[in-house]
């Protein structure tokens, strides 16, 4: 099953499963059905279940949260990550306080499904990440899936969560595929996943960069090194016990932000292990170039991490050398994306 | 469909409640009891009272902003939680972690307000849409006012409830300020009712702050919103007395002058609804036993544990 139809295939369950659930965003009933992820719903279930909406972002993710509060659980779907920023009031001063100041009295069971864009010129406005933003803010929780089987897992798990969740896809995972139950399953926040097992050095991704560290761990096995590849996949809560573990082993770590580094989830992850565990390790960070994304391809290539770049980088950290230079991977995910959006 | 009668000693109690409550904030602010912001509703008594008299109190929802005593005690929230949330106590509404600007009771269905302007309009449409798709026979009520409307989530959410055809009642409460910036400051057309009707909303003007008035274009209105499921929007016109937050008059300010015909219009309508209510002396000493028992339960409540400030960030 590919990572939409995974998507698509835990709305369909949880609204079957729950008569409050319903879809609703810019383009969710339409012939495309956000990258199949929302087809044909509306077919299904009806127009109260699943509904296009008008464009305006604050106001539909205040229409969110006041349904939710109604004892709703609505799903809003964003294009692009990018226009959540329209939406920040809500999201910030509403969604994340209300349960706190009721005092617990109100809750917000809130998914906001945002996907980042990447590749083929999306350009400065249709490629951001904005994790950390997102992350920074108490009473929302932040998840980014990476593999089909945790984002089915895992939009279940949002869509019966009582927070506001700000649930983030990738652009260019959208086509990928994996081994994924058909029926209902969920996967618990606050847990990352180990992808591969290695003694030499830990690799945290997060969202698309996972991909990255994957092709980065079987670049490195032709000098025999092993890495340890963490898929973050929760970004808040975060599963810091599990780097603590791998770092204990291999005392090197590369974290590489699907983001721009600065203040970024990288910087929370290495300051939680320096303030509270005595390990002494090696640490690097890899992310965007600290630049908005340009759109000329040759820019665009140099502006993110690469399976290359962090290979390149965990070889010196392991042997203290430099002379290795990888050979170039394909990454299918960014190679084969024509658009046109 | 039942036609309710207005009470006039239900109002003149709620009034001269909101009033008085308005009167006793003033008089021990300075003692710095209340250590917090207070958006006071003095001068728009009547709309709340109108409007509160005219709602169904077990069925309609009611969203309000900073500026909410007056809907809030007209709606009948728990006051004695009221006030002991106003003095940062946990035996108040949230245990002192809202405090005047996010006072909520959900035994009236009073939501907890925003103290973002027009935030919370998205919010009761988004409710009212929750009535619509669960076939509940509820109505929203959405307090405002002009100044929320120079907002576009305004405009974004009177679209959608007019596009879902939705339960609820818009109540503009148009005092012409924002802070101290006038409405024609602000806006290029000043006939707010003619925009609102462009998107497809009725909407109705109310000039004065007869509070029978009020109640009589409200219980209209919320008839028909139950009968048919559309929004409805209510503008009218109302005269803030005193600052925009704080207890003191802002006359001295110089960007207005005090209008004393507006202020003695506000205390005539005061008086003219206890003079329609025979035994306004007992309704009178009602509201200063409730007053006083309030105060004392919110001086005696103790303040929440320092623990307590991490409970209920998220919900397990």
């Amino acid at each position: 099953m590919s990572y939409a139809d995974a998507i698509l295939s835990a709305t369909k369950i949880m609204l079957k499963k729950n008569k409050d659930v319903f879809v609703f965003g810019q383009g969710v009933d339409d012939p495309k059905g956000h990258y199949g992820t929302t087809l044909n719903l509306h077919k299904d279930f009806g127009n109260n279940r699943c509904f296009d909406t008008p464009i305006c972002e604050e106001s539909m993710t205040g229409v969110g949260i006041g349904a939710a509060i109604a004892g709703m659980s609505p799903i809003l779907v964003h294009q692009r990550m990018d226009f959540l920023m329209l939406a920040m009031n809500q999201i910030v001063n509403m969604a994340s306080k209300i349960h706190y100041i009721s005092d617990g009295k109100l809750c917000v069971p809130l998914v906001i499904r945002a996907c980042i864009g990447r590749s083929w010129g999306q350009g400065a406005q249709h490629s951001q990440s904005l994790l950390s933003v997102f992350a920074h803010i108490p009473g929302l929780k932040v998840i980014a899936p990476t593999t089909p089987y945790d984002v089915k897992g895992t939009l279940i798990t949002a869509i019966e969560d009582k927070n506001p969740v700000i649930f983030i896809e990738h652009r260019m995972l959208y086509k990928n595929q994996g081994l994924v139950p058909e029926g209902y399953y969920k996967i618990e926040f606050g847990k990352s996943r180990i992808l591969s097992k290695g003694s030499d050095i830990t690799i945290v991704g997060m969202s698309f960069t996972v991909v990255d560290c994957i092709n980065a761990k079987k670049l490195l096995l032709e000098k025999s090194l092993k890495a340890e590849v963490i898929d973050l996949l929760s970004i808040q809560p975060l599963d810091i016990n599990k780097i603590v573990i791998s770092v204990k082993k291999t005392k090197r770590l590369i974290i590489v932000e699907n983001d721009w580094i600065n203040c970024g989830i990288s910087a929370e992850i290495i300051s939680r292990l320096v303030e509270k565990y005595k390990i002494k390790f090696e640490v690097k960070r890899i992310g965007y170039l600290f630049t908005p994304c340009p759109t000329t391809a040759p820019l665009e290539k140099s502006f993110y991490p690469s399976p290359e770049k962090i290979a390149t980088l965990s070889y010196e950290m392991i042997t203290k050398k430099k002379n290795w230079t990888p050979k170039k991977i394909k990454t299918k995910e960014i190679e084969e994306f024509k658009g046109p959006f | 469909m039942t036609i309710k009668k207005f009470n006039y000693a239900k109002a003149y109690y709620l009034f001269k409640k909101i009033r008085s409550t308005e009167e006793k904030i003033i008089e021990i602010y300075e003692s710095d009891v209340i250590k917090s912001p207070v958006h006071l509703s003095l001068g728009q008594e009547s709309i709340a009272v109108g409007i509160a008299l005219a709602s169904n109190k077990k069925k309609d929802i009611v969203f309000s902003n900073y500026r909410s005593h007056a809907h809030f005690i007209a709606h009948g929230g728990d006051y004695k939680k009221m006030w002991a949330e106003l003095f940062g106590k946990e035996s108040g509404l949230s245990s002192g972690k809202a405090g005047s600007m996010h006072l909520g009771d959900l035994d009236i269905n009073f939501i907890f307000t925003s103290a973002i302007v027009g935030s919370a309009i998205s919010e009761a449409v988004g409710y009212a849409l929750a009535l619509k798709l669960k076939k509940l026979n509820s109505r929203v009520i959405c307090y405002h006012g002009e100044g929320a409307m120079d907002q576009g989530t305004f405009w974004e959410s009177l679209n959608f409830s007019a596009l879902k055809k939705l339960p609820i009642l818009f109540v503009c409460e148009n005092n012409h300020l924002a802070i101290y910036s006038e409405q024609k400051k602000r806006m290029k057309t000043l006939n707010i009712c003619k925009k609102v009707e462009s998107f497809g909303v009725r909407s109705i003007k109310i000039e004065d702050n007869s509070t029978k008035n009020i109640f009589k274009y409200a219980h209209k209105a919320l008839q028909g919103i139950g009968k048919n499921s559309q929004p409805v929007f209510l503008e009218i016109n109302t005269y803030r007395e005193v600052d925009h937050v704080g207890t003191n008059y802002d006359f001295e300010l110089g960007y207005r002058k005090k209008d004393k015909q507006q202020l003695l219009k506000n205390l005539n309508e005061l008086n003219y609804l206890k003079e329609k209510t025979k035994n306004f002396l007992q309704v009178e000493k009602k509201i200063s036993k409730e007053i006083s028992d309030a105060l004392n339960y919110s001086y005696k409540s103790n303040f929440p544990k320092i623990k307590h400030i991490e409970s209920n960030v998220t919900k397990e």
